[in-house]
């Protein structure tokens, strides 16, 4: 059996291990963009801000793939021939395959966007090669201006501070981490991240540059020398696009990680799965999920049987000491009920719809949040037990003393 | 593998296992200076409610969430399948505090993540079990 995966991340490794786990003997090949053994992706931020060191960020160990007798091909993939099962490489290498798996990740997004050839230092920020070049570029008198205010602007805002003399961030959007917070948790993130020296420009954002300065949509300019833009990604789904794969926004998977071509498998950001908080599908790029999706992939490739039928988005982020959770679905859509606890620097918001919690959003207090995430992931029936109980003081009493024997006394 | 297990019909409530944890993680050998006047951040709970007492620590799963959502490969798992947490890699995103099912996850001042190791760091005998004056956390194979 000849596997073949196209990407070299978190969902790739897990994928090696799954299929390990069934065939010993199969012929593995990996091949990838990047020049670097697989790395955690999430680490790109924490090594700009000197809290990663460079040989601390990889997935595996050194001899990883020797050990799994997997062979690395540098080379990007640019067609699937799904009749001769073959795939074809930039450099114009064919690899075939009796079995594939794309984990093939996402690229940034970037608009075209008038002067941004006028630029010296323009950066997006998705991979350890832009930490070490953003590195490089900055220096303790560098005004950086990054445009968007997601998980990645901020993350990277945050690596940046120390480095640098000032951050901007600019965004569109009314507020930050605006895919993922509502209006007045945002408000509490923000007023945070100023406190700890960011500077924003929300509901704005750069209509053209010249040289160093940004003008703005509402006509203000702002002077700077380092350029990040982080407006969000897109799957690398191309290829497989048009060797006429079932795509929406990314690659459509079922429970077993295949796709709607027979012999190809799918894991990672690259993929829309079912949300069982959202009762249909959609792309959830997060590293549980790559890794469990990558895992169940390589299994059913290697004629296993595994699903994986209870992914969710969740997000979990801090910024100098601010703690941010979310999980599943938490749209105020009308048809959830909210459920609110506020502390003195802490705001719980709990989504209940049918009596099962479908989401959640913590901000400052996330004590034992997993009890939640578990009720989330579990579809449990919340009218069982004392859920307000919970919403206090998140611990396992609610639940009974059979469940507590089951999970303490025993093996889960 | 041994892992703690509790009774709960036997645990008294009296919070001994959070200082034994306390102590036996600190490093340091006298006692009173590792807990005096100090807030204690034990890798080991006790939940009351009411007359209901009983100890939570890591349950060592045998498929661990915490390890598949852990963004620096700071957890890992042991040839004795012991979930251990690497310091020097973790970056305290608390993703495993997000995951853990059991909300066996736990930070320090510093933020950094805090777990059980069954003592395996500091002389393999589970503290907590050691002090415990009813056996009601005990260390030993599971019952089928």
């Amino acid at each position: 059996m000849k596997y073949v995966i196209i990407g070299n991340g978190p969902a790739a490794v897990s994928c090696i291990d799954g299929i390990r786990s069934v065939d010993a003997e199969g012929s593995i090949t990996v091949v990838s963009k990047e020049a670097h053994p697989a790395y955690f992706r999430p680490l790109i931020s924490y090594y700009l801000e000197g809290k990663s060191k460079e040989d601390n960020i990889y997935c595996r160990p050194e001899n990883f793939y020797q050990k799994k007798h997997v062979e690395t091909v540098l080379g990007e993939a640019v067609a699937i021939d799904t009749n001769n099962k073959i795939v074809a490489l930039s450099g114009g290498e064919n690899i075939p395959y009796d079995r594939l798996c794309i984990c093939s990740g996402s690229s940034p997004f970037v608009p075209p966007m008038k002067g941004l050839d006028t630029l010296e230092k323009q950066f997006t920020f998705l991979t350890i090669d832009d930490s070490f070049a953003l590195e490089q570029a900055v220096d303790k008198d560098s005004r950086v201006l990054i445009i968007g205010a997601g998980l990645i602007g901020l993350k990277c805002a945050e690596g940046l501070r120390d480095r640098v003399k000032q951050v901007t961030v600019c965004d569109l959007a009314p507020r930050v981490l605006s895919s993922i917070l509502d209006d007045e948790c945002a408000a509490v993130v923000q007023e945070h991240l100023e406190s700890c020296g960011i500077t924003f420009a929300l509901a704005n954002t750069a209509d053209h540059f010249d040289g160093s300065t940004a003008y703005m949509k509402d006509g203000s300019e702002i002077e700077f020398d380092v350029l990040v833009l982080a407006l969000g990604v897109r799957p690398n789904i191309g290829f497989f696009k048009d060797a006429g794969g079932e795509c929406n926004r990314a690659i459509i998977v079922n429970n077993d990680m295949k796709t709607s071509i027979d012999g190809i498998f799918a894991a990672g950001d690259c993929v829309e799965q079912e949300d069982i908080t959202f009762g249909n599908k959609r792309i959830m790029a997060l590293l549980p999920n790559a890794n469990i999706g990558g895992y169940t992939a390589g299994v059913n490739m290697a004629g296993g049987e595994q699903q994986f039928d209870n992914a969710l988005p969740m997000n979990s982020i801090g910024f100098w000491g601010l703690h941010i959770m979310t999980a599943g679905t938490y749209a105020n859509d009308g048809n959830a009920q909210m459920i609110e606890e506020k502390g003195e620097k802490s705001i719980k918001r709990f989504f209940v719809k049918e009596n099962k919690l479908i989401g959640f959003i913590l901000i400052g207090d996330v004590k034992s949040a997993g009890i939640y995430t578990n009720l989330v992931r579990s579809q449990a029936d919340i009218s069982a037990f004392d859920f307000d109980a919970l919403i206090k003081n998140p611990n396992l009493l609610p639940f009974g003393e059979i469940y507590r024997r089951k999970t303490l006394r025993g093996v889960v | 593998m041994k892992r703690v297990y509790v009774n709960e019909e036997w645990c008294l409530g009296c919070h001994l296992c959070e200082y034994n944890c306390a102590y036996s993680n600190s490093g340091i050998k006298d006692m009173v200076k590792a807990l005096k006047g100090k807030t204690i951040t034990p890798r080991i709970h006790v939940e009351d409610g009411g007359k209901i007492h009983y100890a939570v620590s890591c349950r060592h799963c045998e498929d661990p969430l915490c390890i598949k959502g852990c963004i620096s490969g700071a957890l890992t798992k042991d040839e004795n399948g012991v979930v251990t947490i690497d310091h020097d890699k973790c970056v305290g995103c608390l993703t495993c505090m997000l995951l853990c099912p059991y909300g066996c996850i736990t930070t320090d001042e510093n933020e950094t993540v805090l777990k059980c190791e069954l003592c395996i760091k500091n002389g393999g005998i589970p503290a907590c079990v050691q002090g415990c004056p009813n056996r009601a956390i005990i260390f030993e194979e599971a019952e089928e």
